[in-house]
């Protein structure tokens, strides 16, 4: 099963009430996907700024004097803001590279959910209501974001195995569906040099979109390539800086609807997620193609 | 007519006092309001009265129906009037994956397009779709008629066992075992009917026919190799 959820704004009169919509559909799905839950969202970019978001098991000892510690070291200027088990670190952009690499060396514990200009990702096991309370992801604002909810099927409920997962700056991927070469597929891309934390499915799916990405190809080439390589059901939706894609494998077995107003684009694996967006009944609503790859951009 | 706020009062509750209906019933026209997208809306249904649901509904509505007449205003989820034995479903807007599959009987008329898998192992219903059908459509289809007004995915009527499909516009490609045939007068006059009871207007002549070669659902003693 899994649901996903994603909304882009077209109309930036909307955007104080990303978070509030978004949080909206993603509880809607909660029958799909009771596992646990996770958002990306694409909120302000800060002109020279990076947002790095982290997750740790032991926020309170790991987060608590983490900017301080880290301006020692380098000299000034990160700032962390702190949601939960989450925190986004704020840091000047030419030193995302070995911030980061600090980072592993004085927090070892701590686990990257994403990086980025606009990029944030929460995600947690529980029900969705729950997790979308715990990030308050209904005071978020942004230009667009993606949501999950998920029902595992191919590996363990745990906070690094929910969905969504980054695949490079600004870039996440959620996913519904399984995917049944996922073992094959990592064994390859470990040989090239990708890393993974999780036995699953999904992971290696966004670890192949970044090593396509990494050498040379384009995100939507990336997917056109995954439509070959990638054996399984799947439904994915991945986000960009500028907006979202939505790609479904050749069976399409795995369901998804999309609305689009002058005012949105909205995505839902089922119709219920969208009910409640401004002006629903007069939207453009159909299912997206099977093996074709769809782009949203600002 | 009878008024029912599914945001109310509810699934269970909808379909309790629809399955409460017999042949006598003289609440014979409902109308579902705030349906929302919700699952199962008047499935198993097995009276003579009219159910008009007012906007667009999620999975399986109108599933086993029997004898009743659901009218959907809006579009239609996976598994629209999935094994229907008689009666009718409309579908004013689009439907999405399998619509009509295992139908024993009945009309299921979609206005707009369906997506993939319409009509699978299709077993004597009567499908008519104003728009396009998605890949894997009539897939196994054994009896009844697929019509589509618009055109067809890959793979059209792939292992077709005797259902007939009339396709106006283009078959993206044939499945398994499907072919075109001629059409004959009889073909037409069937089709003819179709389109008037979908209220369709379409000319029947415009349309081609495919069906299945019968080479691959008996065995056959030249392919014993491949089996």
């Amino acid at each position: 099963m899994c649901g996903i959820v994603g909304l882009f704004l077209k109309d930036k009169t909307l955007e104080p009430h990303l978070g509030e919509m978004l949080a909206e559909m993603l509880v809607t799905m909660t029958d799909r996907g009771p596992d646990s839950a996770g958002i990306a969202i694409y909120g302000k970019n800060s002109k020279g700024r990076t947002k790095i978001t982290l997750q740790s098991d032991n926020p309170d000892q790991d987060f608590g004097t983490l900017p301080e510690e880290l301006d020692q070291i380098f000299g000034g200027s990160f700032s962390l803001k702190r949601k939960d088990t989450h925190a986004v670190l704020e840091v000047a952009s030419d030193v995302v590279k070995t911030a980061r690499q600090t980072l592993q060396t004085i927090r070892p514990g701590v686990r990257v959910m994403s990086v980025g200009d606009t990029i944030e990702i929460y995600k947690e096991v529980g029900l969705p209501k729950d997790v979308a309370a715990r990030f308050e992801l209904d005071k978020m604002q942004g230009t667009h974001g993606i949501g999950h909810t998920r029902m595992a099927t191919e590996s363990a409920v745990t906070t690094m195995g929910a969905h969504p997962f980054s695949t490079g700056s600004d870039q996440c991927l959620v996913h519904n569906g399984s995917l049944s070469n996922h073992n094959s597929l990592r064994r390859r891309l470990r040989q090239d040099g990708m890393t993974f934390e999780t036995e699953n499915d999904t992971e290696v799916a966004a670890a192949y979109l970044s090593w396509k990405m990494q050498h040379g190809s384009t995100l939507d080439q990336a997917l056109e390539s995954g439509l070959d390589d990638l054996d399984g059901f799947y439904t994915f939706v991945v986000g960009t800086k500028d907006g979202f894609g939505v790609v479904r494998d050749p069976i399409a077995c795995k369901p998804a609807v999309m609305a689009e107003t002058d005012r949105y684009v909205a995505f839902g694996t089922e119709y219920r997620a969208l009910v409640n967006l401004p002006d629903i009944e007069n939207a453009r609503v159909w299912e997206p193609e099977p093996a074709h790859v769809y782009f949203w951009s600002h | 007519m009878q008024t029912f706020d599914l945001a109310s009062e509810g699934l269970r509750k909808l379909n309790q006092t629809l399955h409460a209906q017999n042949a006598n019933t003289n609440q014979t026209e409902w109308n579902i309001v705030n349906p929302k997208g919700s699952h199962a809306i008047a499935v198993g249904l097995d009276a003579p009265i009219s159910v008009t649901v007012n906007g667009s509904t999620g999975y399986y509505c109108a599933g086993m129906n029997q004898q009743a007449d659901v009218h959907i205003k809006g579009s239609a989820g996976p598994g629209v009037a999935e094994n229907m034995i008689s009666g009718s479903v409309i579908v004013d807007g689009d439907a999405s994956q399998y619509a009509g599959a295992t139908g024993h009987g009945g009309l299921l008329v979609i206005k707009g397009n369906a997506s993939s898998r319409c009509g699978i192992s299709m077993k004597g219903i009567d499908i008519v779709v104003g728009g396009n059908v998605g890949h894997m459509s009539a897939f196994m289809a054994q009896s009844g008629n697929l019509v589509v007004c618009g055109d067809a995915g890959d793979a059209l009527g792939d292992s077709l066992y005797e259902a007939r499909l009339f396709v106006r516009g283009k078959v993206k490609s044939l499945g398994a075992d499907c072919i075109e045939k001629e059409m004959r007068p009889e073909h037409l006059k069937i089709l003819a009917d179709l389109l008037e009871r979908a209220g369709i207007d379409s000319k029947p002549e415009e349309f081609r026919r495919y069906g299945s070669a019968r080479q691959l659902y008996n065995f056959h003693v030249d392919n014993a190799a491949a089996y």
